[in-house]
């Protein structure tokens, strides 16, 4: 363990992190919101900070170990929002640190759960900050997802490379992180522009467009209105939102290795991709059907658009909606909450246990229940035709145990300082999976707000936790990882 | 014809041994010169003992005047190098090899003139696999063997009490089956050929060799036995490479259970597999046979590179109740132990592999050459050219044709199109004429007659 190395490089994060605030800086300027001194002073102060930390520790090694990432990317998460809630905080006076912490550790998570109401009378650019943050935390995630948690073995996530799981050959990106991220980043940033314009030519003004847009690729829920896409009405956005949560919600290794071979055949290789949609594309049919039975739309083409873009929202852990889902008969939220936790791809923004751990978890029940009719047979769990190593499945039992026992405590906290079961559970499974939000008091129509400052931090906890996928942040936590 | 072969394993010595009987010069390579005096014991040729792929020992194979290479050691690579070279350094005409990864085969430019050079590449495996396959699809077959492109298929079957033309005359057939046309080319019964013609009475317990149309082989076989159910288990016993390539041939419409007793070897064939069941244990294992269920199978293929094991675990299969089985055996002797005997079909891979090199070796434009019976007979497929002046089929009726004792003419295709062979048909020019031939001391006689005459060139 080297500490003074993981801070120097936490201090670089810090001082890029700084310069981020010159998007907000720029909107404020340019709508002319009044809000310009508020973004100079919160990136004077992140400066200050990165650079006092840089000076300390600048002396120290810079080479860093494989555990030593571990800390580093624990310690991005945790205090890059502390940063983040100085535009937050220098602007509404009446916000808590708690809140405030809340709602940075929500869009740097790419969650999209907020505290806040009355986002329509907020200063752009603000908006554009809570946005800009979710776009920022995707960009993390690609990274940590496809280059950095691989490294780390972390639950089986040694998967997780785009080069492992399918056939195809040659899958490796590139040979170096570093090339790999800034490929992965060039589709993100592609994704996001042709986002941008879609949301554009579908009806939205250019503010809304590039909020949106940002929040959409990093699949976190932030609006810049309290109705959220029910603002617009529009089935036309509505689409739009719902083809870009899909791409957003799908492998970018895939996305960038069709893009550099100029080849679609590899989504139908990608042994996740094509389960995803079968199961998104099977609930929106299912619910929509659902929905017109119980008489909730007065016809199944209604029943379709509300059905379609709720459930791609939350299944792919962006958490928008188009109507007070809450409101429907209980089995439709539930499903969509359930389809949350394990739809989204691995290597994309979205969050949960990942399609590729469900579908070993999937196949080893099968395996196992095939050794009893055959105790000799030798079939290992397979994934896009390459057999799956042991402790690879192991590793992923073990995440998923870590998984569901987490859901459990965080709920039971939750009921124990006083929320109804229907809020502290739905709040648990869509904190820890990033989605954003959930049922009853903590629904679409609501806000986090209504959580006291112990609820408010367990939930803070539990989107860090889903973010990093559990074990990276757990494994800071125990002792034998201190230990010289 | 002087023959250089490398390799003197299974194939090499099979090949060998039956282009000896057939005049030609042949010098074997290998590295093993214990394989080599086994050889040369048994058989009238030369061996050279070294490196097939060194250029010093392919030349005191004499490769300089050799007309055909035939490398089939068991390296891939070695075979590729030996090709390349006598193609280039001495220009051997003809060069075969085997080669076993598919990967060479994938690109045309890896074996052709610019890469190693190669005329014929065989892979034994994969005839063997595409002959196991054969007689999953057609259950009641001993052997069925393509010809013409797959449009002309000759099929053995065991005649059995229950078919309508069972103790018939074979003329009777054409009223049995009206639209179907036929042609029953041999008999054989206690092991000696009987040379059918009309009158001949068909018995219970004869193997007879038909010739028909490849989509009318059912019903012509509907008329020696009864017909079986079709297969819907298979159960192959031994994962090598045969026993892999069957299974990933049958994995897709067939329920397929591999044994294999070797671990690793197990977690490589799940790898590669998808639907096929991969088991672990021995396929003598009568514990492991019973938990299989192996009384349900359709049929038991043993392909172990054992004959006696492949010999012990079919045994045990039919007894514990399997429907039909099927060993590999490489040695002659148990062959011959073992045909129509409590194992339905052995099958000698060496035998079921030479006739596409056969095919080469022949005199005449001969397209395919199929080993019967251990070799005793052969059924060949070649092109008739020349004029009625130049060759001796060309624009003669059937009946006209000199053949010797014991070979047939059993089917014509032209242009596409299959033409029953009938004593009053005439052979043109360009057809494919399928002969069998019964007694394997007349074929030279056969190929001379495809061979066109000196005037003709």
């Amino acid at each position: 363990m080297r500490l003074p190395a993981v801070l120097h490089t936490l201090s670089l994060v810090l001082l890029l992190f700084a310069g981020s605030m010159l998007v907000p800086l720029a909107f404020s300027w340019a709508y002319a919101d009044g809000a310009q001194a508020v973004y100079a002073k919160a990136m004077g102060i992140t400066l200050l900070a990165g650079a006092a930390l840089w000076a300390a520790t600048h002396r120290a090694g810079r080479e860093l170990q494989v555990r030593d990432g571990f800390l580093l990317v624990a310690l991005v998460w945790t205090v890059l929002p502390a940063f983040a809630t100085l535009p937050l905080l220098l602007q509404l006076r009446d916000l808590s640190f708690t809140d405030a912490y809340f709602e940075a550790v929500s869009g740097l998570t790419a969650s999209g759960a907020t505290v806040l109401s009355g986002l329509d009378r907020l200063p752009p650019s603000l908006n554009i900050w809570r946005g800009f943050m979710i776009w920022l935390g995707g960009m993390g995630v690609i990274v940590l997802a496809v280059a950095i948690l691989p490294l780390l073995g972390v639950g089986g996530s040694q998967l997780f490379k785009a080069e492992t799981p399918t056939p195809m050959k040659d899958t490796k990106l590139t040979p170096r992180i570093a090339e790999t991220a800034k490929g992965l980043w060039l589709v993100y940033f592609g994704l996001t522009a042709a986002c941008l314009l879609a949301y554009r030519w579908a009806g939205m003004n250019w503010l809304d467009a590039a909020m949106h847009a940002f929040t959409t690729l990093g699949l976190g829920g932030f609006s810049t209105h309290d109705a959220s896409y029910a603002h617009w009405n529009s089935p036309r956005i509505e689409a739009v939102a719902i083809v870009f949560m899909l791409l957003a919600a799908i492998n970018f290794a895939t996305h960038f290795l069709a893009w550099h071979r100029r080849s679609l055949r590899l989504y139908r290789v990608d042994p996740e991709a094509k389960v995803f949609l079968g199961v998104v594309v099977a609930s929106i049919l299912g619910i929509a059907a659902f929905l017109a039975w119980k008489g909730v739309y007065p016809d199944y083409a209604t029943a379709l658009r509300y059905a379609a873009f709720n459930v791609v929202s939350i299944a792919t852990t962006t958490g928008y909606a188009n109507t007070d889902y809450n409101l429907w008969p209980i089995f439709a939220p539930l499903w969509m909450l359930f389809l949350c936790s394990f739809a989204s791809c691995s290597g994309s923004t979205g969050s949960g246990m990942k399609m590729i751990r469900a579908q070993i978890l999937f196949k080893q029940v099968f395996r196992e229940l095939l050794r009893i009719i055959h105790p000799r047979v030798y079939n290992p769990v397979k994934l896009g035709g390459q057999p799956i190593e042991n402790n690879v499945v192991f590793a992923v039992l073990a995440y998923v145990f870590v998984y569901v026992s987490c859901i459990i405590i965080f709920t039971l906290l939750l009921a124990l300082s006083g929320a109804d079961v229907v809020t502290a559970f739905s709040a648990a499974v869509a904190s820890i999976n990033n989605t954003g939000p959930g049922l009853a008091q903590v629904g679409p129509a609501s806000t986090y707000a209504v959580l006291n400052d112990f609820q408010t931090w367990v939930c803070s906890f539990a989107m860090l936790l889903g973010r990093l996928e559990l074990f990276t942040l757990l494994v800071v936590l125990t002792p034998a990882f201190w230990r010289k | 014809m002087k023959v250089i072969i490398l390799g003197a394993g299974q194939v090499g010595a099979s090949v060998a041994e039956s282009l000896v009987s057939e005049q030609n010069d042949i010098t074997v390579v290998d590295v093993e010169p214990a394989r080599l005096r086994a050889l040369q014991d048994r058989l009238d040729l030369r061996t050279v003992a070294g490196s097939a792929a060194h250029p010093s020992v392919l030349m005191e194979a004499g490769i300089e005047d050799a007309d055909l290479l035939i490398a089939v050691t068991q390296s891939d690579e070695t075979n590729l190098v030996a090709c390349k070279l006598a193609a280039r350094m001495f220009n051997v005409p003809r060069r075969i090899a085997r080669i076993r990864a598919t990967e060479f085969l994938d690109d045309p430019k890896v074996l052709g003139p610019d890469g190693f050079d190669v005329d014929l590449s065989i892979c034994p495996e994969q005839v063997l696999t595409e002959y196991i396959v054969k007689l999953v699809e057609f259950p009641e077959a001993l052997q069925v063997l393509d010809f013409a492109g797959g449009r002309v298929s000759l099929v053995a079957v065991r005649a059995y009490q229950g078919g309508p033309m069972v103790g018939r005359p074979v003329k009777e057939i054409r009223g049995h089956i009206p639209n179907i046309d036929t042609r029953i080319v041999a008999i054989f019964r206690r092991d000696g050929a009987v040379l059918p013609d009309g009158d001949t009475v068909i018995e219970d317990g004869d193997e007879v060799f038909c010739l028909a149309a490849s989509n009318n082989i059912r019903q012509v076989m509907k008329e020696l036995r009864r017909m079986d159910q079709p297969v819907k288990r298979v159960m192959i016993a031994g994962g090598g490479n045969i026993g892999l390539r069957l299974a990933r041939a049958l994995e897709a419409d067939y329920s397929v259970r591999l044994i294999e007793h070797s671990k690793r070897r197990c977690e490589a064939l799940a790898a590669k597999l998808d639907r096929a069941l991969v088991l672990n244990g021995d396929a003598t294992d009568e514990e492991l046979l019973g938990q299989e269920n192996i009384a349900e199978m359709d049929l038991f293929v043993a392909v172990t590179n054992d004959d006696e094991n492949n010999i012990m675990s079919c045994l045990l299969a039919k007894k514990m109740g399997a429907r039909r089985v099927v060993a590999l055996i490489n040695r002659r002797s148990y062959v011959d132990l073992l045909q129509s005997g409590q194992i339905d079909i052995a099958i000698s891979p060496a035998q079921a592999t030479i006739g596409k090199l056969l095919a080469h070796v022949r005199r005449g434009d001969v397209v395919a050459v199929h080993s019967l019976r251990r070799g005793a007979a052969e059924a060949l497929e070649a092109v008739v050219h020349g004029d009625r002046e130049s060759c001796r089929l060309t624009g003669r009726r059937v009946e006209e044709i000199n053949l010797p004792a014991g070979a047939t003419i059993g089917a014509v295709v032209r242009a596409g199109e299959v033409l029953m062979a009938h004593h009053d048909t005439r052979i043109e020019a360009e057809d494919h004429v399928i002969v069998f031939v019964t007694d394997k001391k007349t074929l030279p006689r056969v190929e001379k007659l495809f061979q066109v005459g000196a005037r003709f060139l």
